[in-house]
């Protein structure tokens, strides 16, 4: 099953080494990982997108608390959360017809068109992972795709509980 | 120049003084040298020139072992780091509080394999319970003192402080200021059982008819002894300690039913497996103790206490956690069974210990001493009886930790002394160097054998610069011993690399290291010649005792068994 876990952790030399370690060592697979500082630059926080039991879940958890600059970590995908992941891809648009194509596929999903080249454009997408995957798709069987960038899922809970010091 | 203006090394050597530090243990070189310096210019504490930097760990964690208190490394960058390796992982599993003080290239060449350069923070991280990278000189006293809070507090363990040369050199200096009173935002361990578990707990132990306490490392490294034997006297329990935890409880309690495990006794072993209540106290329920995870102990309620959440429900699922440090949680639990009147149900408590007393009449460790030949349990039981089971055991890995833990009943905690987790050959000599140290008027022995001895033998070297009288009893057999009785009970008598056809003449060795050096190769003279070796009090006095070599240890565990099935002797189960 996939989990989205939320950590705050000391914003250390590192403390990001120890978490992705961590992992590792213990053979948990990370599906994704985004990390920066909080609005307080002493924080970090990391998002980790990953996938296992309730019994392999609970192990993560536990030994992420464990290490020692993590300050909390919690599992998203236990309550409500809002999930967002950023793509940049680029297309090939080589005439009238794929331009326009592009153009339509990019609205509908609200994309925006961040750059153009001669026959390439480059386009920015958010979305939880399903529609960044659809739209992915949509846009290969109307056009090449010809490089693609996703950052990997960032994630936030909903209404007033929040991880915070 | 600023007053109270100090250099990054003088700081390293004011904040151990702060810290109380006694003894450190290392070996200089270049990217250290200015902390050498520093040292050299001060009395507050004593550094050990070590010959090995393996053994300055396992030293620093035998005197941790031994005292409770944090042992602390220095070594230099590169080599000198990595070869503290095996002796921070040793640390690592069996939770000891240990600062490893490791040198580094200066900060402008960090990352270009500089002469004696490698990320010793990198290397350690999965063996260490935190690690710091000192990057100005400022940071050094309140980093050190962290480390040492880290090290000692909540599931203790090693903390690695990286310290580049240059920060330490004379042409800088800062002001010292330290705070030993540390309080960290992200760090916080629980130290309180939450008291709704604890109800839960002592309701369950209310209603045991078959209850066993198993008590692990953590009783010891808590100094919960005390309190566990009251608690096992309130409820007239049977006790088992693991290998880590022997002395928990003393050998000789009238409720202690031994070791248990792989090669725990069948007593501790079958109770376990016919308990209706587990209470583990400080234990992990280690692959060596449980044997085969999916037959473990099925109808027991197990209530597991310790201070580590991941250790709770990680290989066996506990049905009661609790999480907090066991000298409190003891307490509680106590306190929680006076408050719900707790009374005996004797007629059960009679009917379990008759149970448990026809598994004790099996004598499960017992050997025969039929030839000539010198078992190596009899050595043990002279040792134990010579030293009135006073001494600090400091073991070796290999049979003769085995034999030492089945056959010298500790009866106190931190007086047994071996690698548990990691099973580190080569941490005996130089553990007990450690304890050495921390008690030189008591006898302290290091158990061995052929195989482990040669592991950090040149620690005696370091013996003989010191002073160090430790007894070493090599139970020599010629061979590795556990490797061969495992070639002989799984791989068919095939002998694979365990045999050692070039030993040393061990009493020629120790004597040209200065020592006096002994060799016992017949029974009838083994108890004078160890009663003498115990009566040489400022000399190392090193026993080579030829043993049998074809002797294996037993009880033994069937492998991929439930945890009590179990050999008794060669093709005889239990």
């Amino acid at each position: 099953m996939r989990r989205i876990l939320a950590i705050l952790l000391e914003n250390e030399p590192g403390s990001l080494s120890r978490i992705v370690g961590l992992f590792s060592q213990r053979a948990f697979n990370i599906e994704s990982l985004t990390v920066a500082p909080t609005e307080d630059a002493s924080l970090s926080r990391i998002t980790i997108a990953t996938s296992g039991d309730d019994r392999v879940l609970e192990q993560i958890v536990k030994q992420v608390n464990k290490l020692i600059d993590v300050i909390k970590i919690t599992d998203l995908t236990e309550r409500s959360h809002i999930e967002r992941e950023l793509l940049l891809i680029k297309v090939l648009a080589m005439n009238e017809k794929s331009r326009t194509e592009v153009k339509r596929i990019t609205d509908i999903f609200r994309g925006s068109i961040v750059d153009i080249g001669k026959q390439i454009y480059t386009v920015q997408l958010t979305g939880d992972a399903e529609k960044l995957n659809a739209f992915i798709e949509t846009m290969g069987n109307e056009t090449e795709i010809i490089e693609s960038v996703r950052s990997g899922c960032v994630g936030i809970g909903r209404g007033e509980k929040a991880l915070r010091v | 120049m600023k007053k109270n203006a100090f250099t990054g090394a003088e700081m390293v050597v004011k904040a151990l003084a702060a810290l109380e530090v006694k003894y450190i243990f290392g070996y200089p070189g270049g990217s250290v040298l200015d902390i050498y310096d520093a040292i050299f210019q001060q009395s507050d504490f004593e550094h050990i020139l070590v010959r090995h930097e393996q053994a300055a760990t396992h030293m620093a964690d035998g005197y941790s072992r031994a005292t409770g208190k944090v042992g602390v490394v220095l070594a230099t960058s590169g080599p000198g780091a990595t070869n503290c390796v095996t002796g921070i992982a040793t640390a690592y599993m069996d939770s000891i509080p240990m600062v490893v003080l490791a040198g580094q290239v200066p900060t402008n060449l960090i990352g270009d394999d500089a002469f004696q350069e490698t990320d010793i923070v990198g290397c350690s991280r999965p063996i260490v319970k935190h690690s710091f990278n000192c990057r100005t000189l400022e940071d050094i006293p309140n980093t050190i003192a962290k480390a040492f809070y880290i090290a000692k507090t909540g599931r203790p363990g090693p903390v690695v402080v990286e310290l580049p040369k240059d920060i330490l050199m004379p042409h800088n200096k800062g002001e010292f200021h330290i705070e030993t009173d540390v309080k960290m935002r992200s760090y916080n361990p629980t130290k309180k059982g939450h008291p709704k578990q604890i109800r839960k707990a002592v309701k369950t132990i209310n209603s045991a008819k078959r209850l066993v306490v198993y008590s692990g490392g953590g009783i010891v490294l808590a100094d919960a002894a005390e309190l566990l034997t009251e608690l096992v006297e309130t409820l007239n329990a049977p006790c088992t300690n693991t290998l880590m935890g022997l002395g928990g409880i003393s050998g000789t309690h009238k409720n202690f039913i031994g070791m248990l495990g792989m090669h725990g006794s069948v007593e501790a072993n079958k109770t376990m497996a016919n308990a209706d209540v587990i209470l583990a106290l400080g234990a992990r329920f280690d692959d060596r103790v449980t044997n085969n995870v999916k037959k473990f102990c099925p109808d027991a309620t197990i209530i597991h206490v310790d201070i580590d959440p991941t250790s709770i429900s990680k290989t066996i699922n506990a049905h009661i956690p609790v999480v907090g440090l066991i000298d409190i949680v003891l307490q509680q639990l106590l306190d929680e069974l006076k408050e719900s009147n707790y009374h005996i149900n004797q007629q059960a408590n009679d009917s379990w210990w008759q149970q448990i007393n026809a598994w004790r009449a099996l004598n499960s460790a017992s050997y025969v001493q039929d030839d000539g030949k010198i078992k190596p349990q009899r050595v043990i039981e002279s040792m134990y009886k010579i030293t009135n089971g006073k001494a600090y055991v400091c073991s070796d890995v290999g049979q003769h930790q085995m034999f030492a833990a089945q056959h010298y009943p500790f009866a106190k905690p931190r007086q047994w002394i071996n690698s548990g987790g990691l099973g580190t050959m080569g941490f005996g000599l130089p553990a007990a160097m450690g304890v050495k140290l921390a008690f030189p008027d008591s006898h302290v022995i290091c158990i061995t054998g052929d195989g482990s001895i040669q592991m950090n033998i040149q620690e005696l070297s370091t013996c003989l610069q010191y002073n160090l009288s430790v007894v070493i009893i090599s139970l020599n057999n010629r061979s590795l011993g556990m490797v061969r009785q495992w070639q002989d009970m799984i791989y068919g008598g095939r002998h694979a690399s365990s045999y050692m056809e070039s030993l040393p003449d061990f009493v020629k060795l120790a004597e040209s290291y200065g020592h006096i050096g002994m060799q016992i190769n017949n029974l009838d003279e083994l108890d004078e010649k160890l009663t003498q070796a115990f009566e040489i009090k400022n000399r190392l006095v090193f026993v080579d005792v030829l043993v049998d070599e074809l002797e294996h240890v037993y009880p033994m565990q069937i492998r991929l068994g439930a945890i009590d099935d179990m050999w008794i002797r060669k093709g005889e189960k239990a």
